[in-house]
């Protein structure tokens, strides 16, 4: 039993690490070939651009963030969001001229000698904006995770909704201004190799280098890369394993001697780490950080990339986040002209949300375990668990019979 | 159970004292202007009450299924839109109509709308929420979340993204002026709408077999399908009241403010935050936490001394939930429930 297991994993291990390179590959060479790609009759219209690659690699970089703490910990968060704002304006803060009463240069790649303001490197601004948000998930999630899961669902909505009206009023706080209101933070430094690396004849900033979209692509690849590593090891971690035994029976976890608070916390902390880090790098791209951005529109958005491809499932999340943050760029707006090109006067753009609203309505219904299933999860799904409400006794069979199963 | 109670203690502390300084920050307002304090809360009465009538709906639900149904704000938001097309397209009701013509005009909408949207969310209900009644708890949720877009957005399509009105079908002369307070027969209307209502919802759960079974369903739903209650069906007539509640709620906003298509989206998550603060599945919880809720939003927006102002309203609202959900998880007329904390 243990050595066919073994021989499965293995043999999953190795189809894995193929695609894997596969795509690294492609990713190496998407930005040389997206010109000749765009050329191709027919699919060449609906070939997204290396700019919009990068948004929709950040935006799944998010869903596999959000994907730990839904996937794996089974924790509903609708307000995800608000961990994107705090990655974003911490970026804001420390690498812009929004500080302009002092002026700090710390490695600042593309920036004059004595611009106003605190500018940080960007390559540090990432891991201290996932830091910063790591201790927001912390103070959101200790008095809010001993709720129960539609409780906890809703606290975190409410949080994802104060996050942005505090950004949005907080330009004046006794007379400070923090997060510059409505107008937003920009522009926010950009990344760079520096002088050292414009030495090396690699560009100084990405910002002002002809290749912009392509750095920040391979970076935000670099990106997703290793939160998925991440993902992937925690998961299979003691902490991983204590996630997944409390999404399946809270109470059982609990006998077993998994500590909740504690477990719960950190699959939120860890969760809101990435989405620091994704929403600091996505300002660094757009060049800033504004209010508009944060609406429970984009959480509500991100679960349904982790539901479209597989709640708990890596690969799953992948396809799901890469396939809808790309309708939501580009493909709803190239199919809208397609449409339009037929006369009949129909925008896919405007109704956005009600279609992602379908997409999940129409999996929970159909295929609850998403495109790309996660195996575990699957068997959840189609058993029923423990806390399942037995309503159905009125029907012949035992309590947690479920219509269709064959067991 | 006895090491918490420790823990329990000094979170209540907190909690009172929070409570405490709301008191001492009303009675300084009120000291400093009377009128405009009692003109204030007479706005928070009457927004508060309509609160109400879309948190029952949501309490209604919560109660028997123990699921957020997230549509139910949109739907309401749904209704109040049809309804402004059946007064000014249909109906044809302007200001310069007979007392008696609006008043059998808006007894006829409210009458369509609440037969209309009760029958609506019983079909979301019927496919959206039934083929879930066995997943895990978190499905339906989910489902409910992916509902309330899909809601919205046929408002969006039917109504696009303007405001709708209708016109002052009702007076806004007054019912009482003394001093500097007034309350207008506009502002009364919602009273007179909603009072009757309640009562009759009242009496439906209290006294009837059908509320009876809703009870039973939702204090064991296991135990009354063994008592030979058909819970399909109850669920079914739950859905069916709070959709016709949604739909008089959608009438009443409408004659007080402009509404579009996501104007479901902010009430209904004030209103469920109403909800949760009477207690959830308890309906007279829902009406009193909806009446504070009210009151506190007017309050912000109105006084004067120390009020934070309508920037801040969403988040004094999500404040408060959140305050009651780390201190008081059952609300304030909930039972003290173990699966409350």
């Amino acid at each position: 039993m243990t050595g066919l297991r073994h021989r499965a994993w293995s043999a999953a291990g190795n189809r894995n690490t193929v695609a894997v390179v596969v795509l690294l590959v492609l990713a190496l060479i998407y930005p040389t070939i997206v010109g000749s790609l765009q050329l191709v009759p027919v699919i060449g219209d609906f070939v997204p651009k290396t700019d919009s690659m990068v948004v929709m690699v950040v935006f799944t970089t998010m869903a596999i963030g959000l994907n730990m703490v839904v996937g794996y910990a089974g924790l509903l968060d609708l307000g995800y969001v608000a961990f994107y704002a705090v990655g974003a304006y911490t970026a804001g803060w420390f690498a812009s001229q929004q500080f302009s009463q002092v002026s700090i240069d710390f490695g600042a790649a593309g920036i004059p000698d004595g611009l106003p303001g605190i500018h940080i490197s960007m390559w540090l601004v990432l891991p201290v904006a996932g830091a910063l948000t790591m201790l927001a998930g912390t103070a959101i999630g200790i008095p809010t995770l001993r709720l129960r899961g539609d409780y906890l669902a809703i606290v975190t909505l409410g949080f994802g909704e104060i996050v942005p009206q505090v950004v949005r009023n907080a330009d004046n706080v006794y007379g400070f201004d923090l997060t510059h209101g409505t107008f937003g933070i920009t522009p926010i430094d950009s990344l760079g190799f520096g002088a050292v690396g414009a030495a090396l004849g690699l560009p100084e900033s990405f910002r002002q280098s002809s290749d912009r979209a392509q750095w920040y692509f391979w970076f935000a690849v670099v990106i997703l890369l290793i939160t998925v590593f991440c993902s992937v090891r925690l998961r299979d971690s003691r902490l991983g394993r204590a996630w997944i035994a409390i999404r399946e029976d809270e109470t059982a976890a609990a006998a077993m001697g998994v500590p909740l608070m504690r477990t719960k916390t950190w699959a939120y902390a860890i969760g809101a780490f990435f989405g620091g880090v994704a929403g600091a790098f996505y300002a660094s791209f757009k060049g800033g950080a504004f209010p508009a951005d944060f609406y429970f529109n984009i959480s509500v958005f991100l679960l349904c990339m982790v539901i479209l491809g597989g709640v708990g499932s890596v690969w799953g999340v992948i396809l799901g986040g890469m396939l809808l943050s790309y309708l939501n760029v580009e493909g709803l707006a190239n199919i809208g002209s397609t449409i339009q090109a037929t006369g009949l006067a129909f925008d896919p753009t405007k109704y956005q949300f009600g279609i992602y609203g379908s997409i999940i309505v129409l999996m929970m219904l159909f295929r609850p375990a998403g495109l790309i299933p996660e195996r575990r999860h699957r068997v959840e799904m189609e058993e029923g668990v423990h806390d399942t409400p037995f309503y159905d006794v009125q029907r012949e069979g035992t309590l947690t019979d479920r219509d269709g199963s064959d067991d | 159970m006895l090491p918490r109670l420790r823990g329990a203690r000094v979170t209540d502390l907190i909690g009172l004292t929070l409570l405490g300084l709301l008191l001492i920050w009303l009675a300084v307002n009120f000291v400093k202007g009377p009128a405009a304090f009692i003109d204030i809360s007479l706005i928070g009465l009457t927004n508060g009450t309509i609160y109400g009538v879309v948190a029952l709906g949501y309490t209604l639900v919560y109660g028997i299924l123990q699921l957020i149904n997230f549509a139910h704000g949109d739907v309401f938001a749904l209704s109040g839109l049809v309804a402004s097309t059946v007064i000014v397209s249909v109906l044809g009701l302007d200001e310069g109509s007979s007392a008696l013509v609006i008043i059998g005009g808006l007894a006829v909408t409210l009458v369509v709308i609440m037969v209309g949207f009760s029958l609506f969310n019983a079909s979301i209900e019927r496919v959206a929420y039934r083929p879930l009644r066995n997943a895990p708890r978190l499905a339906p949720l989910i489902t409910a979340v992916g509902m309330s877009f899909v809601v919205e957005n046929i408002s969006l399509a039917l109504y696009g993204v303007n405001y709708r009105t209708v016109p002052n079908l009702i007076s806004h002369s007054d019912v009482i002026h003394i001093g500097g307070i007034t309350y207008s027969w506009s502002k009364a209307s919602v009273l007179i709408i909603v009072i009757p209502l309640l009562v009759v919802l009242s009496w439906f759960v209290r006294s009837t077999k059908q509320g009876k079974a809703m009870r039973a369903v939702a204090q064991d739903t296991e135990a009354s399908a063994m008592m030979g209650i058909d819970v399909d069906h109850t669920i079914a007539v739950t859905f069916l009241i709070a959709g016709a509640l949604a739909g008089a709620a959608g009438i009443v906003y409408l004659m007080q403010f402009n509404m579009r298509f996501d104007t479901g989206f902010e009430l209904g998550l004030i209103a469920f935050t109403a909800a949760v603060l009477g207690g959830i599945g308890n309906l007279s919880g829902a009406v009193l936490g909806a009446l504070c809720i009210g009151f506190i939003q007017a309050f912000n927006e109105g006084l004067g001394w120390f009020a934070p102002g309508s920037d801040w309203t969403r988040s004094m609202v999500f404040g408060i939930l959140i305050l009651v959900l780390v201190f008081r998880p059952e609300g304030i007329l909930g039972e003290q429930t173990p699966e409350g904390a």
